[in-house]
């Protein structure tokens, strides 16, 4: 369960979150579209514990600890390998050692990462990296997903694949947060759909029947209002 | 508490790791601080000045340079990729990361310092032996001194524009202290006087260790929290 | 504005009284029987070492407020106090070498008031410098704070250092660097000097304050 409460933070003069408020519970995403400077990195890093908001607060059952997070930035060491640098991850998140190792290796194989996963992250491409990230956000399975325009750098296939996964991890009651310029995207994972723009949520509903044109064309108008 | 160390521990592993893996800031320091006993020899004139006159005073302004640089590099480590995020992101403690980082910076310098003391050793014809343990004691919390304040003001830095430059003026004054006793202990230990001459400087590192390492464990949340 | 004008007078009044110190130092008060008229330099360095030392300790005193508290004007005062600390110490450290030459014949001793100054010096540079390279205004105070209380706490540590140092390597001239040993006229005439150098720190950090609170105004560091 995940519940933020009227939260505001501003950065000198501009409000990057105005009163955001929203409840999600086990196997509901929340997709929340918007242009750049909207406010929605914020509010996942508000999320997330990165920053303590001005006002309002954030509820996240299990804390950090049960925070997955998937951005541009792939918190990844160039000079550790793949293996190495999930293993280090996985063990800040407390998981046993014992268990580490085949949780790692089940985590890769399921990225498709089995075959690199001793290649240095240095070597990896954009595309590898970000799987790489992905493997690093989950291995600790994680019940809350918090994810900043996670799309980014993969291609079609990857994309889709992650896609499918971000369903399977849906169904299988997690709770996910998903930020995204990209309507296509975002759309059809998101059972609750908010519009972002200077810090509010113009818009908040549950997504419904609407598939991604529908919300397309929302998302235009919402935007070109006031 | 136990788990504050475990945590450190990894952290302070993971970077020694890194270091290993690129070493370039270790050859560099090393490669330095060699160039540093060179140009003090050769700099003085042989019939004015013995070896022993400046000992005491090139042994610490090497070991001096030698934090410098490993403070440098301690977050710039996390730059890349943005690690920094990922590892505030995991429910360790920031006390913990502020001692791994601590440690490993410890680690390092320890390291450059255990190399360079033969070499000055030799270089400067100064019996090292007969008063190694002492000479050990004073380097050790003298370096514990430069690297507790070292490792919270690095953190700061690693944000600002100028880090690099910004680093050293901030740590100045708080090198002064600890840099003053070592060195004047440093003579008096070379130059056979009994202990208990030194006793007040020793006294004073370690009440100067206790606080700083004390006060920088307490203010280093402050330096990472957004 | 209230706080500029409220500053301008108390400064108004602490330069003239100042004035008055300088009359009274060098006119109405004994001359030191050892070290002779230029010991008198004496009631003005001492002050204003002391001045220098409160600005840092103040700073230092708002910056753990500020992180308590999270109140900002804890940061400007901490802003304002270390401006003016750099002031002061930059004048001594100027003119205690200016007067040292003739008196002492070298521009520089290690005496306490003087290494005192230079590290205080060394604090507010970094503290200014370290303000000036923050560009987000929550970030600023925050890491300004904990530089102002690391500064804070370095302080006993050099005074030890100083008077550590002193004992062990006598300077040929000593000043005395405490009052309650001085004898009636010279101690009334130290303390006052006292009043008006804390004075003077005062009426400037108001006025500093003040324009803080101007600069914030035109850009709130907070919405």
């Amino acid at each position: 369960m995940l519940r933020a409460e009227r939260l505001r933070h501003a950065f000198g003069r501009i409000r990057a979150l105005d009163d955001i408020s929203f409840t999600l519970a086990a196997g509901e995403t929340l997709t929340i579209f918007g242009p750049n400077g909207a406010g929605k990195t914020t509010l996942l890093r508000v999320l997330a514990g990165l920053v303590r908001p001005q006002a309002g607060r954030v509820h996240l059952d299990g804390g950090r600890r049960a925070v997955g997070w998937i951005g541009h930035a792939a918190h990844l060491y160039g000079h550790l390998s793949v293996r190495e640098n999930v293993l280090f991850w996985a063990s800040l998140y407390d998981v046993p050692g014992r268990e580490r190792p085949a949780r790692v290796a089940a985590v890769l194989d399921r990225l498709g990462l089995g075959g690199r996963a001793d290649q240095p992250v240095r070597t990896l491409s954009r595309g590898l990296l970000q799987r790489a990230a992905i493997a690093r956000a989950l291995v600790h399975d994680p019940s809350v997903l918090l994810l900043d325009e996670p799309f980014t750098g993969l291609d079609l296939a990857a994309a889709a694949e992650f896609r499918a996964l971000l369903h399977e991890l849906a169904a299988a009651g997690r709770v996910m947060v998903l930020a995204t310029h990209n309507v296509e995207e975002g759309a059809e994972l998101a059972t609750h759909v908010a519009f972002q723009r200077t810090g509010r949520f113009v818009a908040l509903a549950p997504r419904g029947e609407r598939g991604a044109p529908e919300i397309a064309h929302a998302y235009r108008q919402a935007m070109a209002d006031a | 508490m136990r788990d504050v160390l475990v945590h450190a521990w990894l952290v302070l592993r993971k970077d020694l790791v890194l270091e290993w893996r690129a070493r370039t800031a270790f050859l560099s320091t090393l490669v330095f601080t060699v160039l540093v006993l060179m140009v003090f020899n050769f700099g003085r004139d042989p019939t004015a000045i013995g070896p022993r006159d400046l000992a005491p005073s090139v042994l610490w302004v090497t070991f001096t340079f030698a934090a410098m640089l490993a403070l440098n590099r301690a977050f710039q480590l996390e730059l890349e990729n943005q690690a920094l995020d990922g590892l505030l992101l995991t429910p360790m403690s920031r006390g913990s990361l502020y001692l791994g980082k601590f440690g490993a910076n410890l680690a390092f310098v320890t390291v450059v310092e255990a190399v360079a003391l033969p070499l000055f050793a030799l270089f400067f014809n100064v019996p090292v032996l007969p008063v190694l343990a002492p000479l050990a004691l004073v380097t050790a919390l003298a370096t514990i001194g430069f690297v507790a304040v070292g490792t919270l003001f690095s953190a700061m830095v690693i944000r600002t524009r100028f880090a690099e430059l910004l680093l050293p003026v901030l740590l100045l004054p708080f090198m002064i202290p600890p840099l003053v006793w070592a060195v004047m202990t440093t003579a008096k230990l070379f130059a056979g006087r009994p202990l208990s001459e030194m006793d007040g400087w020793l006294r004073l590192l370690a009440a100067y260790d206790i606080v700083f390492v004390a006060l920088a464990t307490l203010l280093f949340p402050v330096t990472v929290s957004e | 504005m209230k706080h500029i004008r409220v500053g301008r007078w108390i400064t108004a009044v602490a330069l003239a009284l100042l004035a008055g110190v300088y009359v009274r130092a060098l006119v109405f008060t004994p001359v030191e029987r050892m070290q002779g008229p230029a010991q008198k330099i004496f009631y003005v360095h001492v002050p204003a070492a002391w001045a220098t030392m409160l600005a840092m300790g103040l700073v230092g005193v708002a910056s753990i407020l500020f992180l308590l508290v999270k109140d900002h004007r804890y940061d400007r005062f901490a802003e304002a106090s270390a401006e003016v600390g750099t002031a002061f110490s930059l004048v001594m450290l100027t003119t205690g070498p200016i007067w040292a030459k003739p008196i002492w014949g070298t521009w520089w001793t290690w005496d306490a008031r003087l290494t005192l100054t230079l590290f205080l010096f060394f604090l507010f540079v970094g503290y200014l410098l370290l303000r000036s390279a923050v560009t987000d205004p929550g970030l600023r105070a925050r890491y300004s704070a904990v530089l102002g209380i690391c500064g804070l706490v370095l302080l006993p540590f050099i005074h030890m250092s100083v008077y550590l140092f002193r004992t062990l390597h006598p300077q040929p001239i000593v000043l005395k660097p405490s009052a309650p040993s001085l004898p009636g006229p010279m101690l009334v005439t130290f303390l006052t000097s006292v009043g008006v150098f804390t004075m003077l720190y005062v009426g400037f950090v108001v006025q500093r304050y003040g324009i803080g609170q101007l600069r914030e105004e035109r850009e709130p560091p907070h919405a």
